[in-house]
């Protein structure tokens, strides 16, 4: 049967809504609110087409109640059958509706702004101009004013914050000792323990102390350290400052005539400076400690002989070493976890990115600075 | 003519481990009214708000909300007295990490089937009534207080609800944003036909906005009815909240 452009339809589930189509005119009843909407976006839409008419009608007379949704629906379906080739006018309605109709209506809303996309060569070049203005200037910048507080807090002792480096000193390195020890036990033992089956083949039991030494020393030590400093307090000091900024106390601080890089940030700075070299002979004694307990096992090598092969083994030049990565990496870790902090921008979201990019960045600085003086101390 | 009621709170009481914060309260709020909860701080308001909003089960006396007894309900119609409602916060508690559109989107999106082109268009529209519509693609953080107020006005009315909460909107707020952050509430409960229940204790905005007061002071309210016998009351707690008026009369 051929459809007419005439026809009835009553929705049952929607009792507060009833729509029918009748010469060429859509009549909408009783309540068009959001959760009538659907009708007007799916189903009406549809129906129409299938009668193959040129125009219609969209006649409110019968419509008693109508929200913000319902009329942004009534003008949706308006375009959306201009899309089809149809012609749709509204008519009729209460007082009340065509106030509703006239304080919702989408005609004074802007067009859409379309940004216009950048090329790839545009983009790149943005992107690297964006990294060394913002990143490597911003960080040499930071770096330049916390060098220059933290010599001039060295004479500026009377308004110093009493008390702060030493509070520091506890959080970022004596609460950092006994996962320092723990790791770096560990990884001596099984670098021992890994390369005792190797040296026992060719008879070279005895170079298990210097493998274990010189890899501790003036590598494995200083590096397990850094990494487990920046990820444990590089993040801390991230999110310290981060949330400072976000709460408007670095503001305040500002305001108060306190400059916050020497108020937050040289504390900071002083005791990783201070407690980092400790950490480090730390992680180098228990890293050999855990050496010589694997060759003690796997390869029979006493204790005695041990630290009497360990004297011949370790110069002074692997102390000195150790101590200037100390020195780097509590700086790069300090800086990064600050520079970090600074820049956090959109409140608590903004707090967790930034902590996640400070670690990581400040380990990649860490892995890098470590091949780039190893280079040097070679 | 009698109202309807959209709030009902009959002898609410609440205590916080030893301490009680309401005693007593009793009143109600009508359809199309500003009702405006006020009194000192630490006089239970909030602690009111918060009972109001379901947020605090209501341990003692009978609170009705749409005419919804809130006291015993279950998680299914507080959901669905959640979406005839529309909660203005404080601090505008907009997502920082969506925009300005998507927060006020969000529940649009959430609580109905309605294609993403004719939300953003609904989207456009709320924030073209709070005169906000540039700020569509900005972040919370780039908003100024009074923007971030709007902005938080619009995610309130995004639905369409019959009943709106705000909770203390001015503060923070200079005089002349407060004045046209008061100026949109009123136009938009005329224009929506909305009831409005608002905390407040700013002096002017209840001057600018309120049809009806209830007044607390130490967890009871001491005081209800309208603007007009609130500043004639003879109540010392309410004479005194309102001597202000006066003393700014005196520089005048």
């Amino acid at each position: 049967m051929e459809k007419t452009n005439s026809k009835e339809v009553f929705i049952a589930p929607e009792k507060d809504f009833i729509y029918r189509f009748q010469d060429n005119t859509l009549y909408l009843s009783k309540s068009l609110l959001l959760p009538q909407t659907i009708w007007l976006t799916k189903k009406i839409p549809k129906e129409i087409r299938s009668f193959k008419v040129k125009s219609v009608v969209l006649n409110l007379d019968e419509l008693q109640n109508i929200d913000s949704a319902g009329v942004m629906a009534l003008f949706h379906l308006k375009d959306k059958l201009k899309k089809m080739g149809i012609s749709a006018r509204i008519e009729g309605g209460s007082k009340s509706i065509l106030e509703k109709i006239d304080l919702f209506s989408p005609g004074h809303l802007p067009a859409h702004e379309i940004p216009v996309k950048a090329g790839f060569l545009e983009r790149t070049g943005d992107a690297v101009s964006y990294f060394f203005t913002e990143f490597v200037f911003g960080f040499i910048t930071l770096a330049a004013d916390v060098f220059y507080w933290s010599v001039a807090d060295i004479f500026r002792s009377r308004s110093r914050r009493e008390g702060e480096v030493a509070n520091q000193a506890v959080l970022i390195g004596v609460n950092a000792s006994l996962i320092v020890i723990f790791m770096s036990f560990v990884i001596g033992l099984v670098i021992a323990l890994q390369s005792s089956g190797q040296l026992r083949n060719f008879g070279a039991n005895i170079y298990i102390v210097d493998l274990t030494v010189i890899a501790m020393m003036s590598q494995m030590g200083p590096l397990i350290t850094a990494i487990l400093v920046a990820g444990r307090s590089g993040s801390s000091i991230a999110a310290e400052i981060a949330t400072m900024k976000v709460t408007a106390e670095l503001n305040a601080l500002k305001t108060m005539g306190l400059n916050p890089i020497r108020f937050v940030v040289v504390p900071k700075l002083y005791a990783c400076l201070i407690t980092m070299p400790f950490l480090i002979i730390f992680a180098n004694v228990s890293g050999i400690l855990g050496g010589g307990v694997a060759a003690y096992i796997y390869l029979d090598i006493t204790p005695e002989i041990f630290t009497n092969r360990m004297a011949l083994v370790m110069q002074n030049k692997d102390l000195i070493t150790g101590f200037v990565k100390s020195q780097v990496y509590a700086s790069l870790i300090v800086l990064t976890g600050s520079f970090f902090g600074f820049r956090v921008e959109r409140g608590a979201e903004g707090v967790g990115k930034v902590t996640t990019t400070a670690v990581v960045v400040a380990i990649s600085l860490v892995i890098l600075a470590d091949s780039i003086l190893g280079l040097l101390f070679y | 003519m009698n109202k309807e009621k959209v709030i009902e709170v009959i002898g609410l009481g609440a205590s916080f481990d030893d301490t009680v914060v309401l005693s007593d309260v009793t009143f109600s709020a009508c359809k199309g009214d500003i009702t405006v909860v006020l009194g000192a701080s630490g006089s239970g308001k909030s602690t009111v708000l918060n009972h109001l909003l379901g947020l605090i089960p209501v341990e003692k006396g009978y609170v009705s909300v749409l005419g919804k007894d809130i006291s015993n309900i279950t998680e299914a119609e507080q959901l669905n007295l959640y979406l005839q409602m529309g909660v203005f916060y404080q601090s505008g508690a907009l997502l920082n990490s969506m925009t300005v559109g998507e927060n006020v989107a969000l529940p649009l999106k959430q609580h109905s089937n309605l294609p993403d082109s004719l939300i953003e268009e609904i989207v456009y529209m709320k924030l073209g009534l709070v005169h906000l519509q540039h700020a569509f693609h900005l972040y919370p953080s780039q908003l100024s207080g009074g923007m971030l107020k709007r902005a938080a006005l619009a995610r309130a009315i995004v639905m369409d609800p019959p009943l709106l909460f705000c909770d203390e909107p001015g503060a923070g707020l200079d005089p002349v944003s407060l004045a046209s952050l008061d100026e949109l509430i009123v136009n938009l409960q005329k224009q929506l036909g909305i009831s409005v229940v608002l905390v407040t204790h700013e002096v002017t905005s209840i001057m600018r906005i309120a049809d009806r007061i209830v007044f607390l002071d130490n967890g009871i309210v001491v005081f209800e009815g309208s603007l007009k016998n609130a500043l004639e009351s003879d109540i010392d707690s309410v004479k005194q909240f309102f001597s202000v008026i006066n003393e700014a009369d005196r520089y005048k």
